[in-house]
């Protein structure tokens, strides 16, 4: 391919490829502090559409070593957004070294609180702003659970910032580096943020998994307990690769529902919702 | 090993040779995993390689890629079984076929292998009987589309594909091993009477049979996509069945020429011994006009895992329609689906 990077993420090595070079020279930019790795893990292509798609309604295809044939193609403009899809698909078709949740992450003192919940429930958010008050970020996709320890591992990615989410964090962190606003995608308003520094640093260094959060954004305060069985369907659905992890799979979720405690929080919004997480941790 | 070399080329020659790993460096590791993930090889790399032998991150891959060949297996296994006690009850003859069969038997071409669908054979009298019971025990129709449905049961050598609603796994129920219309006619009852009992009560087809409907569903079936796989199963097959059956070339030709398979067979066997060094007797080995073609067809990916030689490819998919259907038929054939592909794009 005529354009090329590579990136590493946590534990995950991506080579990406392109006829253009607008997207490249994005993730470059918005992956400047990350090791590039020599061999990667997955290899992601992002190619025009067709030959003469290079320059008129210049459009990516997502293509990579595991792909999707309903994944539409996106128009150049968001190819940072084909990217960010390409390496979801990879990791969540691809990776087997741990269990995926799709679930935020933030760690304090070793220890780390996992945030899952549908689109829209906050969770990236929540995360973002937990990672400038004193926690270490330690993604908002995916955290990966080792099967032979349950320890959670790293996956730092750039944020995908969505619609109100954008403003929330431009004003939280106004010293932070965002990446070009993308309009309009079909996920609606979109701008990518590096992670803090020692969430980039740091992101070799896994924690032990101490408090399962099931947020709900919109809703009055409240807190339930959530129990082991309860914890262990919800996060089946929000793993991609437990069925095909087969008995290790099985053995790493019933570990983690077994050994950490699960809560659902309501709240109205992320101030409120940072003084739950917050009290429920000093409960712990 | 050098850069210049096809990624393909490079995958097979690792395949063949899993002691030159120590040659490949970044790049070639990139191409080459990239490649094997393609050709649904990368199974069957993790199994051939050392995994001491070549860098961290490789060994990370292939050790992921090895316990996804192990939680196949098991699955396809499981399939079988499910299969097997609902048709079990019927006592008519059950034949596993291509990946599920090669694991059931335990042979070397089952180490590491994708395994996709469950592939059965059956008595074409059975057919009817069979179908019944697998609709009335979870499995229903994968594709409901009464052109599809009515092309697979007047032209087809199978069923059309069928689902089962909670394991999300497909069957294909097969009355013999190539469409009517194809120009070879293999003669399925003797591939059934001939097949080999395990223990369960299934059975897969014998050695030379195996061989023969390889080679059949690589060259007189399909366009070779996924191509190098099917190779690799014939070179694993050849060499554990000629190591323990001193006749078994004799008798791998003697059957071929029943199943008017000869060329087909012939062919494999080159291909395997140009591509993966398959110890092959001097007669077998005269090289066939057209065999760079194939070579150049099975090979055909970049290191970036794209197909590449786009005009081998649609010369290959042309003959994969010409071989399978007469002109006629052909015709009317892409007529329907030309037709469908229109009003598809209209609805859109």
């Amino acid at each position: 391919m005529r354009h090329v990077t590579s990136i590493r993420v946590g534990p995950i090595g991506f080579r990406v490829g392109s006829d253009f070079a607008a997207p490249i020279a994005a993730l470059r930019e918005l992956y400047a502090d990350y090791p590039t790795p020599e061999i990667a893990h997955f290899t992601i292509r992002l190619p025009a559409t067709a030959p003469w798609r290079r320059l008129v309604r210049p459009a990516v295809r997502i293509e990579g070593d595991y792909m999707l044939p309903e994944t539409a193609p996106l128009p150049l403009a968001h190819g940072l957004l084909a990217a960010e899809m390409a390496m979801n698909l990879q990791v969540a078709l691809g990776h087997r070294r741990h269990l995926l949740l799709h679930a935020s992450c933030v760690e304090r003192d070793g220890c780390a609180l996992l945030m899952t919940g549908e689109s829209g429930s906050g969770k990236s958010t929540l995360a973002t702003l937990l990672g400038t008050r004193g926690w270490r970020f330690m993604g908002d996709e995916f955290v990966l659970i080792d099967p032979e320890n349950g320890a959670a591992h790293a996956f730092p990615r750039a944020i995908s910032l969505k619609n109100q989410a954008i403003g929330v964090i431009e004003r939280a962190c106004p010293d932070a580096r965002f990446g070009p606003l993308l309009l309009g995608t079909p996920k609606g308003d979109i701008r990518h943020l590096v992670p803090p520094a020692d969430a980039i640093a740091r992101m070799d260094e896994p924690a032990h998994p101490a408090l399962l959060l099931f947020p709900t954004f919109g809703l009055a305060r409240e807190v339930r307990s959530v129990g082991a069985a309860e914890a262990f369907v919800r996060l089946t659905q929000a793993s991609t690769n437990y069925t095909a992890l087969g008995e290790r799979g099985f053995r790493a979720l019933t570990r983690l529902v077994d050994q950490v405690p699960a809560r659902a929080i309501d709240y109205p919004d992320s101030e409120a919702a940072i003084e739950q997480v917050e009290e429920l941790w000093r409960g712990l | 090993m050098a850069r210049a070399v096809n990624s393909a080329r490079l995958l097979a020659r690792l395949l063949a040779e899993p002691a030159r790993a120590t040659e490949l460096d970044a790049a070639a590791w990139n191409a080459v995993i990239c490649v094997a993930r393609a050709e649904q090889l990368v199974g069957t790399l993790a199994l051939r390689l050392d995994h001491a032998a070549v860098p961290p991150v490789v060994s990370e891959i292939l050790r992921d890629a090895r316990q996804d060949a192990t939680e196949q297996r098991r699955a396809a296994l499981w399939e079988a079984e499910m299969m097997r006690r609902v048709l079990a009850p019927l006592n008519i003859p059950l034949v596993l076929l291509k990946g599920t069969a090669f694991v059931a038997g335990g042979l070397l071409a089952g180490q590491g292998r994708h395994i996709g669908d469950l592939d059965l054979l059956v008595r074409r009298d059975d057919l009817s009987t069979v179908e019944q019971a697998l609709l009335s025990a979870g499995w229903d129709w994968a594709k409901p589309d009464a052109y599809d449905d009515d092309y697979y049961r007047r032209w087809m050598h199978e069923l059309p594909p069928l689902l089962h609603r909670d394991r999300d796994r497909m069957i294909d129920v097969h009355h013999t091993i190539l469409p009517p219309t194809s120009r070879p006619t293999p003669d399925a009852d003797a591939l059934i009477a001939g097949a080999v009992p395990l223990a369960n009560g299934l059975s897969i087809l014998a050695p030379a049979d195996m061989v023969i409907h390889a080679a059949l569903h690589l060259f007189a079936d399909g366009d070779l996509a996924g191509g190098l796989r099917n190779l690799w199963d014939i070179d694993r097959l050849l060499r554990e069945f000629t190591d323990e059956d001193g006749d078994f070339w004799l008798k791998l030709h003697a059957r071929a020429a029943e199943h008017q398979a000869v060329p087909f067979v012939a062919r494999a066997v080159r291909l395997a011994a140009r591509l993966f060094d398959t110890p092959v007797p001097p007669a077998w080995r005269r090289v066939r006009l057209g065999d760079h073609l194939y070579e150049r067809r099975l090979l055909s990916r970049d290191a970036w895992g794209r197909e590449t030689h786009p005009a081998t490819r649609l010369a290959f998919y042309v003959r994969s329609h010409w071989i399978r259907m007469p002109p006629l038929l052909l015709a009317r054939h892409l007529l329907i689906k030309a037709r469908r592909r229109a009003d598809a794009a209209r609805m859109r």
